[in-house]
């Protein structure tokens, strides 16, 4: 049987059992929307702006492992989707995004909603495709399924021009696809593996330091055992919380620019570098000169090969899928018999330990104003910490990171390479179609909100059951705090003025508002949200201290071990 | 350092601009960029030679592997290799300067592939520096345009670049 490009691009997404799709409706892909309108396999999810879209198919993918769908119309639905998958691709989230593109007869006429989807999304794509025969859209989308969710994870676009979706032709969906350019290394070396266990065992003061990697290859478990029988301390980054439990005595916390500082000092001070799944990045190990002034060995597990020796060079390299390498590791341990170096072990702990009780995380309690950090307590406290919890990017994300504790992989949820302001929202709506049971807490900030608040529409229209966080301080605060602390307290642009009313802007939408500006009640309030309200969306709205900073923290360009306190002020 | 980077990759529209927007978003240099596609049409053989520290030539060959339609990448400077370029170059050709042409096409080996009454096209196949020499040799006054088609290159004997 003849079937459309449209009909065929709605049975390949069948195939690949997709459950929800995020997008907005255009034009150019008017034919795929009126296939789907025919069908209630696969359902639609309508969001009021493309960024939007994009971010919840991301957060859907975060916090169920699976391929994130998301479909938008040519030009600026396409322009509009670009901060998504950015972000999406600097955190390494696997995602295909199908754009629909003016006709092939018009490309390059500069028609109406046209612009070139393909050299604009190339730099922050896994891949893109675009489709210019109706033969060819079924191995197409098998391929962007394919590389989207194997190797390093990333987004795949696939643009199909609007004359494409109605041409006919036979369905045949692939059942598999090979690329002769394209073969990710899966199982580490054998040998690099051996050379690896035989410098760990011989550590006197070792570290692990495992990053989203872990998250994404869903590798937590065998992260959690083969730390426990080295019994070596473990730090996760920003990408990575959740990856290792975060209540387990080994942890010490996120480590850098506002890493906790025993995760900080270990990591400087190590003589063995255990990198799993994570990249050195800049806000991690900040100046890398620093980094290199103390010598020591590091091991370094990663699926993309670039990602290694790439800011720091490193002794023993593994390329390959985290789960398969540290199973390798394990099976390696066991069969050795030996143990890591149980007295040299003892002496590290207690070095820790000195590091420990600097309680670096400690912070002022105010009778009057509520500290933005004592909001993160008692949200964790409420929610028992199994909430799924989103952030936008500022102060606020840093404080959910450093005091909600994170016991399982998927429940954080953050634009960590790209820092999308604006993520939050949307995020939180994607985690909670993929977690339809799940408690789902956005923390977010007055001046993010904002970027893409009219998400509170579809929050309503799927009735989807969201606790916003609102820590609103009237500032942009990370903006606010560094030129505070380096540009001379000249805070240019970074107050927040003429805010909405959060409480009417929520009841508008048909939600729940709140307002909490005293310090007595938040663990009320948030528990009100909690239970009474557990079936409707609740915009929280906290009256937070304008000058609170989040410490310890890294100046930029600083080294690991020059952290600034909050009790060296 | 100096490096010469071979890629074989599939030939298919938009393989080119991955590849240069790779070189331009990632701050790496190209001194040349040669393409073209293989006796087996459906690869490209692209040779690039590029300048920069061993880390970032190391960088620059994984982040070329990383590209989803590049299927090898090799450093042919990594080890014993030909490279060759051409060059077209139009001069001025009159009175005493015209043997003087003549002879120096014909001390480096080149040919004389057009003639007009004021002007020669040399057509001249060479690495890099021999290239540099034969301009040098006829020098700038009498050069009135110059093409070349940037360095393409092969390794030597049993080094093979192929799928």
């Amino acid at each position: 049987m003849l079937l459309t490009g449209a009909e065929i691009v709605i049975r390949c997404l069948q195939e690949e059992k997709v459950e929800f799709v995020f997008g907005y409706p255009g034009g150019a892909v008017l034919f795929i929307y009126d296939a789907m309108f025919k069908q209630d396999q696969l359902k639609h999810i309508l969001v009021r702006h493309e960024q939007a879209a994009v971010h919840a198919a991301d957060a859907y993918s975060r916090s169920s492992q699976k391929v994130g769908v998301c479909m938008v119309t040519s030009g600026p639905g396409v322009t509009n989707a670009v901060t998504g998958i950015a972000t999406a691709n600097m955190d390494s989230i696997p995602m295909v995004i199908i754009s629909g593109q003016v006709p092939t007869a018009y490309i390059g006429q500069d028609a109406f909603q046209e612009c070139d989807t393909v050299g604009i999304t190339r730099p922050c794509v896994k891949h893109n495709f675009l489709v210019k025969d109706v033969k060819d859209i079924a191995v197409t989308i098998k391929k962007a399924f394919y590389l989207a969710k194997s190797g390093r994870p990333g987004p795949v676009l696939v643009d199909i021009p609007k004359d494409i979706t109605n041409h006919k032709c036979e369905f045949d969906y692939p059942k598999s696809v090979t690329m002769r350019s394209y073969n990710p290394v899966i199982k580490g070396h054998a040998g690099q593996i051996k050379k690896a266990l035989q410098l760990l065992l011989s550590a006197k003061r070792p570290i692990i330091y495992a990053g989203g990697g872990v998250i994404l290859s869903d590798a937590a478990n065998k992260l959690i055992k083969f730390a426990k029988a080295l019994g070596f301390p473990v730090t996760n980054t920003l990408m990575g919380l959740g990856g290792y439990p975060a209540t387990d005595k080994q942890f010490v916390g996120m480590l850098g620019m506002h890493g906790t500082y025993e995760a900080n000092m270990a990591m400087q001070n190590c003589d063995v570098l255990l990198a799993i799944g994570a990249r050195f990045d800049d806000r991690v190990i900040g100046n890398t000169a620093h980094f290199n002034e103390v010598q020591r060995k590091i091991i370094h597990v990663d699926i993309d090969p670039s990602s290694i020796s790439k800011r720091v060079k490193v002794d023993i390299p593994i390329v390959g899928n985290v789960p398969d390498v540290l199973e390798d590791l394990h099976k390696l341990l066991d069969a050795t018999g030996e143990k890591s170096d149980a007295k040299a072990l003892a002496l590290w702990w207690q070095q820790i330990a000195t590091w420990r009780a600097r309680d670096c995380l400690k912070y002022k309690q105010n009778s009057k104003v509520i500290m933005p950090q004592y909001v993160i307590e008692k949200l964790y406290e409420v929610t028992g910490g199994e909430a799924i919890v989103t952030s936008d990017v500022g102060q606020h994300q840093m404080w959910a990171a450093q005091y909600y504790k994170f016991d399982k992989p998927r429940r954080w949820i953050n634009s960590g390479g790209l820092g999308t302001m604006g993520f939050g929202l949307p995020a939180a709506m994607g985690a909670r179609f993929a977690n339809p049971k799940a408690t789902v807490a956005c923390v977010t900030g007055e001046a993010s909100i904002q970027m893409n608040i009219q998400e509170l529409s579809t929050c309503k229209q799927y009735r989807l059951p969201i606790k916003i966080i609102n820590l609103n301080n009237r500032y942009l605060g990370m903006v606010r705090q560094w030129q505070e602390m380096f540009h001379g307290n000249r805070y240019a642009e970074s107050y927040v003025d003429a805010l909405p009313d959060f409480v009417k802007l929520a009841e508008s939408y048909g939600h729940v508002g709140m307002y909490i500006d005293k310090p007595a009640d938040v663990e009320g309030a948030l528990r009100e949200a909690f239970t009474t309200h557990k079936n409707e969306l609740v915009f929280m709205d906290f009256i937070t201290d304008q000058t609170a900073n989040v410490f310890p923290m890294i100046a930029a360009g600083k080294g690991l071990s020059e952290m600034i306190l909050a009790e060296d002020l | 350092m100096r490096h010469i980077i071979s890629i074989l990759m599939e030939n298919e529209a938009g393989a080119l601009s991955r590849v240069s927007g790779l070189f331009s978003a990632r701050a790496y240099n190209i001194e040349s960029l040669t393409v073209a596609p293989t006796e087996d049409t459906s690869l490209s053989r692209m040779t690039i030679v590029s300048v920069g520290s061993d880390d970032v030539i190391e960088q620059i060959t994984k982040q070329l592997n990383k590209l989803i339609e590049v299927v090898k990448v090799v450093d042919l400077s990594e080890a014993p290799h030909l490279e060759r370029e051409l060059m077209l170059v139009k001069v001025r050709a009159t009175g005493k300067d015209r043997e003087e042409m003549k002879r120096i096409a014909d001390i480096f080996r080149g040919r004389i592939i057009d003639v007009t009454e004021s002007t020669y096209v040399i057509e001249l196949t060479g690495n890099n520096a021999k290239l540099d020499a034969f301009l040098e040799a006829i020098g700038k006054a009498l050069i009135l345009e110059t093409v070349r088609t940037g360095v393409c290159g092969i390794g030597r004997g049993d080094r093979i670049l192929k799928v």
